[in-house]
Formats: structure tokens, sequence, C-alpha cells
């Protein structure tokens, strides 16, 4: 269930160009979140709340942590919040990712720029479980590239920058010729990523996560529909989504 | 105790806030957080004759003090609603309005009629003021003719009371509230959102598919207050007033305007409490300023 909750953040910190991952505290929202859901953020003076992924879940020290990039007013003005300061966040919100996977299987998590931080919590989940994890991550370009390390503490991983300046050169789908063998993927990024992914990947079992942008976020306003293989003929990503199969929407 | 009540034709509200269509759905997600049965009324998301799918996406943006919005009348269509929608908010101790649309006149008979035979609905709030849809709904709230035709046709067509929402795109909004008057209409509301645009700078185009989307928020509220003002003037029928209310001084500025009731609308996104929380500050708003109760306040700025 959704709570308008305070979460305090624990902590901000720069983790590449205007990249911030910032860990917030809330009893709640860690206890009940799930890899693939995401925040709904309020941010002083600003109509619309923000929508950011859930990229890590500690339910020992109760807090879970957001990695968000510098796009536009709001996400500037969240990354100047500091450490002690109280977040009024809607979570968590939408559905997390069909974790269908059984220990000894593989799953490919596939991240693009923003894309990259639910993959994060989801490929930490499965390790847990003895789940093989193999990650596909593009950036930009070398000043962009996070979380490099993590994710290499959950198995193998592909960095790719747009530009060549780190890892292999070009897109996400030039390097997914590499990675042999896997149960399922998942793969979160910008929309022209994620139907590359689909295509590359034809016949294979996968999982995607959208991003559109949100009026409510609780599926009150249909701002936020994709077409779907429906009878309806549409899922909204707030509240049927973020996480979708690939074959369920029209992309 | 403050005394909130309003009582309009068709509509014994126990307070004078509601929200308003297209913000709130048909109330079940709004459900997890209170109980509908605080609120005055809710008036249901858009409805016609058939199906839509709205617009392609993005559908909205966010403006300085506001938001635009282009979706399009999306809704599962008039029957759909009263099989699956209707009977959920009835639970509730709150009244239910429904919000009427379509592009052709026979299009607006067939959904107020098919509400007429719905029970629990107590109100029709006729939409002749969508901005976002090609064909239909806004030539019948830009023309005083045409706007009088539907609200006769609609006023034939059903039994049940019905307030008409007033686009604020026309020069002449005096008129258009009086031609509906005249044709029999009970009550008005107002205003439906206004007619903007945002340019994506990244792409230089257009950010929302539709190209344009109706403005609202705070952006709004001064526009609102000012033609419900004027009106208030010239038409004796109650007006229902919206467009950028956010806590409860705005709900007193609407009364003092001369609206008997509010509706709340982008508000809900930003914190979907805030009906909740505006009836619980009402009372002591109307106190601070010396007034007695929310009938008190009605038309106090303009008489
Ligand atoms: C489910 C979901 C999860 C997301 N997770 C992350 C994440 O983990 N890290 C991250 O950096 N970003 C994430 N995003 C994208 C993030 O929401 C946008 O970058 C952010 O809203 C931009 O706000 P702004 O004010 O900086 O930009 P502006 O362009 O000024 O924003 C204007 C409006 O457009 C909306 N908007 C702009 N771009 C997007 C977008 N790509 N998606 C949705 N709404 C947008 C904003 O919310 C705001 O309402 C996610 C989006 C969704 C839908
Ligand atoms: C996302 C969205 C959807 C809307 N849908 C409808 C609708 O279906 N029918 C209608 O009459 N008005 C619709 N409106 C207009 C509102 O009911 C209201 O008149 C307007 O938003 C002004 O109020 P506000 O400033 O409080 O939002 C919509 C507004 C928004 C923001
Ligand atoms: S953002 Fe309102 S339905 Fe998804």
């Amino acid at each position: 269930m959704i709570k308008k909750e305070k979460m305090r953040v624990i902590s901000s910190r720069q983790v590449a160009k205007d990249t911030t991952e910032m860990v917030l505290q809330n009893t709640y929202i860690s206890e009940t979140s799930v890899p693939g859901q995401f925040l709904h953020i309020f941010l002083d003076g600003h109509t619309l709340r923000r929508p950011i992924s859930i990229a890590d879940i500690n339910k020992d020290r109760q807090t879970v942590t957001i990695l968000f990039k510098k796009l536009g007013d709001g996400t500037e003005q969240l990354a100047k919040v500091t450490e002690g300061m109280l977040l009024d966040v809607l979570g968590p919100s939408g559905n997390g990712f069909d974790m269908c996977l059984e220990e000894g299987d593989t799953a490919l998590l596939i991240g693009g720029g923003i894309g990259v931080p639910p993959m994060y919590s989801l490929g930490k989940k499965y390790s847990e479980r003895n789940i093989q994890v193999v990650s596909v991550l593009g950036f930009q370009s070398k000043e962009y590239v996070f979380y490099e390390e993590k994710f290499k503490e959950l198995g193998k991983t592909h960095i790719v920058t747009n530009d060549g300046s780190y890892g292999a050169k070009g897109f996400v789908t030039d390097v997914l010729c590499k990675v042999r063998g896997f149960d399922h993927y998942y793969s979160c990024g910008p929309i022209p990523m994620l139907k590359s992914v689909k295509n590359t990947l034809e016949g294979k079992r996968g999982s995607i996560s959208l991003e559109e942008r949100m009026g409510c976020g609780i599926g009150a306003c249909y701002a936020c529909v994709v077409p779907a293989q429906t009878e309806e003929g549409y899922k909204k990503i707030c509240s049927d989504g973020p996480v979708f199969d690939v074959l369920e929407v029209v992309l | 105790m403050m005394n909130l009540e309003v009582h309009l034709p068709g509509l014994n509200l126990k307070n004078p806030v509601m929200p308003a269509s297209g913000c709130f759905g048909f109330g079940r997600e709004y459900s997890q957080f209170y109980d509908l049965g605080k609120l005055g009324a809710v008036i249901m998301k858009a409805a016609t004759g058939e199906a839509r799918l709205g617009n392609d996406t993005p559908r909205v943006a966010e403006t300085s003090s506001g938001m635009l919005n282009a979706i399009g009348l999306q809704n599962p269509g008039v029957e759909k609603i009263i099989e699956n929608e209707v009977p959920f908010l009835a639970k509730y101790d709150t009244a239910i309005i429904a919000n009427v649309a379509g592009s052709t006149l026979e299009e607006y008979e067939f959904v107020a009629s098919t509400f007429n035979e719905a029970k629990d609905v107590c109100a029709l709030e006729l939409n002749i003021s969508c901005p976002n849809v090609k064909e239909g709904g806004i030539q019948f709230g830009t023309d005083p003719y045409m706007a009088a035709k539907v609200t006769e046709k609609v006023k034939e067509a059903s039994n049940l009371p019905v307030y008409v929402k007033l686009s604020p795109n026309v020069t002449d909004f005096v008129s258009m509230a009086k031609a509906v008057e005249k044709a029999g209409a009970d009550g008005l509301s107002m205003i439906n959102t206004i007619t903007g645009m945002q340019i994506h700078l990244p792409t230089q185009k257009p950010l929302l598919s539709n190209k344009t989307g109706g403005l609202s928020g705070p952006a709004i509220k001064p526009i609102a207050i000012r033609m419900i003002y004027e009106v208030k003037q010239q038409v004796s029928i109650p007006i229902i007033g919206m467009g950028g209310i956010s806590n409860a001084e705005d709900v007193l500025e609407f009364l003092l305007a001369g609206a008997s009731a509010v509706a709340v609308g982008a508000a809900n996104f930003t914190n979907p409490f805030i009906c909740s929380e505006i009836i619980d500050n009402l009372p002591s708003t109307l106190e601070k300023y010396g007034i007695n109760s929310v009938q008190d306040a009605i038309g106090k700025a303009v008489f």
C-alpha cells in the first residue's frame, strides 16, 4: 500500500557527473519496498512530484537508496537537499519486478543511464538468492559511469559508453551478443533502448521498466498510459507498472 | 461547531469541498488514503458514450505554479462507469456527480439519459469545455447558441440537476453563463482549464503530444476568481468554483467571490490528502475571518 511518509536524508553524495546517490531512512518504506518500485517525491514549489526508482533497500538500517541525474529544475533542487532534511514521499509506488528465477538460473540486467538504478536492487536481491547475475550497463560517457564496482560484486558486468570513452563503445545492444545463456532479462532505460533490446533478444523472456511523465502517480489521472495487448488496450505505468512483461506492452 | 453545509439543486452537501473531474479518477485510488465519506461530493472523471483511449503521451507537463494536461477524455464509456465505478463510490456517504462529455448532441443526450437510469448519481456536470479533444466538446463551450442547445437537450434527457461546466477560453464568458442559465441549467461549474502550450527545449518542439493542453493549478486561480465574481453579478443559479485551489484560504476566497461549493483538481497530485486536509482546516479559517458558516461567505465580496 502506498503511504505518504517523511523520509530522513541520511546521506547525499555525488557518484558521477550530475548524478547523486541519496540514502533515505523510513521504517515503512524500507520494510515494504521491493526492487522495481519507485518513490514519488514532493519538491517545494512544484505542482508535480518526481518519480525516482528505488535502487537499494536495506531493511536492517531501515533505508532505501535512490540515484538520480540532474535533468531539470526538480532533480537540481533534489540534489541540493542535504543530510538530516526530510523529504515528503509517496511510496512504495508501482509494482516490483517479477522475480521468477530460481537458484542456479541466470538473470541478465540491462540498464541505460538513469535506468541503471532499479537494476541494482534487483541484482542484489537475486544474488542473495544464489541466482547468477550478468549486467550490461550503458552510459553516455566515462564521467557518467556509476556503481560499476557494486555491480561487479554481483557478477559479470559489461560497461558500454556511447562515445567509447570507457568500456565498450556503442549501445548496450552491441554487447548483448557477448552474453550467453540467461533465463530472463530485465531492462530499464530510454524507450529507443528498450525497443532495440526487445528486438535483439526476441524470443527470450524479459521484463522491462518504463518511464513516462506522471500526474498523480497512483493510477487516477491517466497521464502515464502505454498501449497494451489487453482488452482495454492500455496500461497505466504508475500503477500497473512501471515493470511489465516485454510482450504485454506496445513500445 | 461551524456549519459547513450547503444545499444546492440535487446536492445536500455536508461541506462544500469535492475533488474536480479528471483529477480523482473514480475515487478508488484516493480511498486508500482517507475515507471518501468525508468529502462533500465526488465529481467523477468524464464519461463519453463509448470507451475512449485518449491522446498519445506525453499528456502532462509541469509549469510555473501549475500544470498542463491533454489526457483526451480517456474513459471506459458511460455504461462501464455505471456498472463498475458508481457502485464503489456509492458505498461512501458522499454525493456523486457525473461529468458528461461528448462530441455530438446525440452523444451528450445518450450519456445524460444513461446516467439518469443509474441510481446513486445525484447530479450531472455537463462538460462543454474540454480543450483536449479534436472534434467536440469545445464547440459547445464557445458558442452561446450551441451551449444553450446542448443544455436544453441534456435537461430533456435527464431528470438530474445539470451543472454546466464552462470554458474560460472565450471572450465573453458572462454571455455563455447567461445562455445556459436561460436554457435551464441548474448551476454552473467553473472554470475548466485554460489552453496553453510548452515547448520542450531539447527537441525544440511542443512537449505535449497533443501540442496544446489545459492549464490548471495555482496559476489560474486569479482568473477563476475574477470570472466567478463577474458571473455571480449577472446570474442567479449557484456556482461550483474551481481553479488552483490548494488550501482552505483559497476555498474561502472562492466562496466570497460567489461560489457555493468548490472543486479541487491538480492539488490532489501534489498532495493526495489535500481535500481531507482542506475540510479539516475550513472551520478555523472561516472563524479566523469572522465568518459564521459556509452559507454566510457565499458571494460576500460581490454584494
Ligand atoms: C518510474 C520512474 C522511475 C524513474 N527513476 C529514476 C531514477 O532512478 N533516477 C533518475 O535519475 N531518474 C528517474 N526517473 C526519471 C525522473 O523522474 C526524471 O528525470 C525527473 O522527473 C525529471 O525532473 P526535473 O524536474 O529534473 O526535470 P524537468 O524536465 O524540469 O521536469 C518537468 C516535468 O517532467 C517530468 N519528467 C521529465 N523527464 C521525465 C522522465 N524521464 N520520466 C518521467 N517524468 C519526467 C518531471 O517529473 C516533471 O513533472 C524515473 C522516472 C519514472 C517514471
Ligand atoms: C489531469 C486533469 C484531467 C482533467 N480531466 C477533466 C475531465 O475529464 N472533465 C472535466 O470537466 N474537467 C477535467 N479537468 C479540469 C478540472 O476538473 C478542473 O476544472 C481544472 O483542473 C481546474 O482546477 P485545478 O486548478 O484545481 O486543477 C482535468 C484537469 C486535470 C489537471
Ligand atoms: S500518473 Fe496518474 S495515472 Fe499514472
